[in-house]
């Protein structure tokens, strides 16, 4: 699997990010300055985390203009795979590669904690290592991570199965509104979607920081092995 | 804006220089300054930058070490920490400011210290802070705290380094006059280390970064001076951060520091221009030339005056090799920051600053930095605190730890760290709470940076010299409790006005604490900032001091991170008591929380046995034997069980102490050099100990879920939890 990671200028979650890739696939992954547009040879392309722009616009609507973020339409048009994590997935969601938004966090403050997530959807190449219903562990960082959408589009994501993840706590029950469970009052809880094809996944939580026993477990590393299963040639 | 103003004694008092220092610059001058140079004096002589209260008691500090490669005088500390890496780190403050305007004073705090550690090449890997704040019960106390939280979070998580640890007080003296201390430590290469000295006459200076504004003139003057009542009205002098501009000048400056275009470089921090470009010529034994047409600016028809004392913020200064200034300007520009060539070095040895074609500034260099005042203020050295009489418990020992697990300098502090992004970066070994210090990775090795901030205000207002050796003591053993040897230590000495004597008394008396305690623990201090005048003019003429606050960030290095242990209680193992126990409650959070008295003496500081335990600690960390550690400090031996229980959820029966000593003493006394450790066999450990001349004594055994007093008294970890995550949520979302 050729995994790029995109910088714009206020990222700062990609040496996380590519430490996670470089985990599972061995390889360093390339580094692609938001300024270029060739995109050629890559099987996943990654929006990191971070303040582009430093988000003094709306978290991820500077950055959903940059010159890469053409490419990253036309990868996405020809079925490639995108993930995007907390700022990545807030310019997903600017760029209308996913549907609804992020609002600022229900209590208006920046949340910084391990959250438990509870994966929704099976078989997909971000979830394949997991079982609908399993519960894993991962740390969220960010100030505006309330996922809303139009009941319409809530209606979609759920009867299409495109909820990739929900909060929870840590036995597995989703409490919409119960802020120990549902840190950042997402509607529904949802923390993480995907596409309609299912090759585009944003989630708020930061699954990258939690793939290496040193620092704490390991519980976020299934997402990048079933990446590395689902898109190895 | 250009009105004509003369130039006097009055206008240099109104800048803060003495009759005395302002018949010094005119000597030097050898006629009237302009108002540029005037200003230049003012910010370079003032406290701030001068340091001309502190600096005949700083040199007495041990700051030398065999692994010690830049010490102070640097814009930051560096030490070897192995495999040809060193840190780089500093603490400094950011008081004034941040009572002025919480956010934007604790925010750009965080964004200057910083870049006191990039412009030294280093990228920078975590943040900690120590915060002191006045009375919970103080209204304006819940504002001070929410502005610098959200300060410290909004910049720091911006930037994406991690805030990993950190310290906070409340108490009334703090009332008008918070403390706001913040760290950051950075990684280098130690054959890719910046330094400022400027070098090679007709070199290009650069400035790079955001453009200078009307913002944070003359922020050293007012740093240097008492708080009135008219304090809030100087927020025009509170400069305002942009993490984003920072963030990209980290990456910047970094991308630069690979190449070899740069000769020297120096971030514009407290006097903004004028002491980076004094500073980097000063060092350098060069003079230097400045063409203020050029500098970026934020705004029109800004005088020379204003630049030249500007603080604005995300700026930095550079002598670059002339054959590189293209390649630095790409670099610049693809990061979209501003460069400018605004001036070169020159050999006359002065400082001359031209605008709009005029001659704004000539200033001698040498005698600008040699002749600075330096004070030697009159002192009166502390009485020595009364000891404490008999005192009494006047509830249970289960009623009292509840009741010191909630209190304020006690009580969880996740709600604040919940707002700081704590593990950006991917290497945080140990995030704030999970043991005594943070565990950062240095990445790509298997050395691990164990960082902690410490200090007891309330034992250096009784006993100055004690608080001062306790201080750097209690960082030494947070260190020392993970597994960690403890390098070199950052001070930020917080004090009140130097021109009174029993400050000045303080102030020394505590430098000597410190002094002893650095030198006895191998501990050597390698950056710092001292911040005085921390004293706010009441209506009435009185004026309150700070409690003496010299806080110490102390950082030790683990050379295989693996074997960092955390505090959390583990389940089935036999819990040892580290150190002598005499129950020492003078000055106690027992004493002051449960009977409401700050009295007595702070507890003994016995350096000797503070090593000699600590060194053994670590010794048997290191060969596996203690899988989990904690140093007893505020709280005593009670609190410290209880921690450890809440840290992992897992239980511990107490033995009773059998020792002679009162209960409350005993479980409650904060006697220093001790620690609490789970061990699997408490006899062998025991008896190593004693070989090594440690008190150690087993008292008591982990599991379950509860914490079981030797009465049997029953408290579950869930009860301490509640207990002791009430205080913050309430005080703040009330």
């Amino acid at each position: 699997m050729k995994a790029a990671i995109v910088i714009f200028p206020g990222t700062n979650r990609e040496r996380d990010m590519a430490l996670a890739l470089r985990r599972v696939t061995g390889q360093a992954p390339r580094m692609i300055w938001h300024h270029e547009t060739d995109l050629d040879g890559v099987d996943l392309v990654v929006l990191p985390g971070g303040f582009s722009y430093g988000d003094y616009l709306r978290c991820g609507a500077m950055a959903a203009h940059s010159p890469i973020m053409g490419a990253v339409r036309d990868f996405a048009a020809s079925g490639g795979h995108i993930l995007g994590v907390c700022n990545g997935f807030q310019i997903l969601t600017e760029s209308n590669l996913l549907p609804g938004a992020l609002l600022r966090n229900a209590d208006l403050r920046f949340l910084s904690q391990d959250c438990h997530l509870r994966v929704e959807v099976e078989g997909t190449p971000f979830t394949r290592r997991w079982k609908k219903g399993d519960i894993f562990r991962t740390p969220l960082a960010h100030g505006d991570g309330n996922y809303t959408a139009d009941a319409t589009t809530l209606a979609m994501l759920e009867g299409e199965g495109r909820v990739a993840f929900r909060y929870a706590d840590a036995k597995g029950h989703v409490h919409a509104d119960d802020r120990a469970s549902n840190p950042n009052g997402s509607v529904n809880s949802i923390a993480g979607i995907l596409s309609e094809n299912k090759r585009i996944c944003g989630m708020m939580p930061h699954p990258e920081d939690l793939v290496d026993p040193l620092m704490g477990g390991e519980d976020g590393l299934p997402l990048f092995e079933g990446l590395v299963e689902a898109l190895v040639r | 804006m250009n009105k004509p103003v003369t130039v006097d004694e009055s206008l240099a008092r109104e800048f803060g220089l003495t009759g005395e220092e302002y018949g010094r610059v005119l000597s030097i001058m050898g006629r009237t300054p302009s108002l540029t140079e005037l200003g230049v004096f003012s910010v370079m002589w003032s406290e701030h930058c001068s340091y001309k209260s502190s600096r005949k008691w700083l040199r007495g500090l041990p700051t030398k070490a065999p692994w010690v490669i830049h010490g102070p005088g640097e814009n930051a500390g560096v030490v070897d920490i192995g495999q040809g890496y060193a840190a780089i780190f500093k603490m400094e403050s950011h008081n004034h400011p941040s009572f002025i305007e919480p956010y934007q004073g604790a925010a750009t705090g965080v964004g200057g210290i910083l870049r006191d550690v990039f412009t030294m090449g280093a990228r920078p890997v975590a943040n900690l802070n120590a915060l002191r704040f006045g009375s919970p019960e103080n209204p304006v106390t819940r504002r001070i705290v929410d502005g610098v939280v959200r300060g410290i979070g909004g910049y720091g998580n911006c930037v994406g380094v991690p805030t990993v640890g950190g310290e906070i007080n409340f108490h009334p003296a703090y009332d008008g006059n918070p403390l706001v201390n913040a760290m950051t430590v950075g990684i280098a290469r130690q054959d890719r280390i910046f330094l400022s000295a400027a070098a090679g006459v007709g070199n290009p200076v650069v400035y790079v970064g955001s453009r200078t504004g009307r913002d944070g003139i003359h922020g050293a003057t007012m740093s240097s001076a008492e708080f009135d009542e008219d304090a809030l009205s100087k927020r025009p002098t509170v400069q305002v951060g942009d993490p984003f501009i920072e963030k990209l000048l980290i990456e910047a400056c970094l991308e630069l520091m690979a190449t070899d275009a740069i000769v020297a470089i120096q971030d514009m921090g407290a006097a903004g221009l004028t002491s980076s470009a004094v500073e980097m010529a000063g060092k350098g034994g060069v003079g230097i030339e400045l063409d203020l047409d050029a500098v970026p600016q934020r705004e029109p028809n800004m005088t020379a005056y204003e630049m030249m004392l500007s603080e604005s913020q995300e700026r930095m200064l550079m002598v670059l090799r002339p054959d590189r200034t293209e390649l630095a300007r790409k670099i610049f520009e693809k990061w979209e920051l501003d460069f400018a060539i605004i001036g070169h070095l020159t050999e006359s040895g002065h400082i001359v600053i031209r605008h709009k074609g005029q001659l704004e500034a000539d200033i001698p260099l040498e005698p600008l930095a040699d002749e600075a005042p330096v004070y030697d203020r009159p002192s009166i050295a502390p009485a020595k605190p009364a000891a404490l009489g008999a005192v009494h418990a006047p509830l249970s020992l289960d009623a009292m730890l509840l009741q010191l697990v909630g209190s304020p300098d006690l009580a969880s502090r996740a709600w604040v760290w919940n707002q700081y992004d704590s593990t950006v970066g991917g290497q945080t070994v140990r995030r704030p709470g999970a043991a005594d210090a943070a565990i950062i990775k240095v990445d790509d090795t298997r050395i691990g940076l164990a960082l902690t901030t410490d200090c007891t205000p309330r034992y250096c207002q009784a006993d100055p010299r004690t608080g001062g050796a306790q201080a750097v003591a209690e960082a030494w053993r947070n260190i020392t409790a993970t597994g960690a040897l403890p390098l070199a230590v950052t001070d930020n000495l917080n004090f009140g006005n130097p021109e009174k004597p029993e400050i000045m008394g303080q102030f020394i008396a505590a430098l000597e604490g410190m002094g002893e305690a650095c030198k006895v623990l191998d501990f050597p201090i390698v950056s710092g900032n001292v911040s005085l005048y921390n004293e706010t003019r009441m209506p009435d003429g009185t004026t309150q001091a700070i409690l003496p606050t010299p806080a110490i960030g102390g950082l030790g290095v683990l050379d295989d991170v693996s074997c960092a242990i955390g505090l959390g209680m583990q389940a089935d193992k036999d819990v040892v008591l580290i150190g002598t126990t005499r129950g020492e409650l003078g000055q106690s959070i027992w004493l002051r929380e449960i009977l409401g008295r700050e009295e007595g003496a702070p507890p003994t500081v016995d350096l000797a046995a503070e090593k000699r335990n600590g060194d053994f600690v670590r010794t048997e960390i290191r060969a596996g034997r203690v899988t989990a550690c904690h140093d007893i400090a505020d709280g005593g031996i009670l609190v410290a069980a209880a921690e450890m229980v809440m840290a992992s959820g897992t239980g511990c029966e107490l033995e009773s102490p059998d020792s002679g000593i009162r209960p409350e003493a005993f479980w409650f006394g904060e006697d220093q050099a001790r620690y609490l450790v789970c061990v699997d066999d408490a006899k062998a450990f025991c008896a190593s100990a004693t070989q090594a001349g440690v008190p150690a004594r087993l008292i008591g055994r982990s599991g379950g879920n509860d914490l079981i007093l030797p009465s049997g008294v029953t408290i579950s970890s869930a009860r301490l939890q509640f207990a002791h995550e009430t205080f913050f949520p309430a005080l703040m979302d009330k």
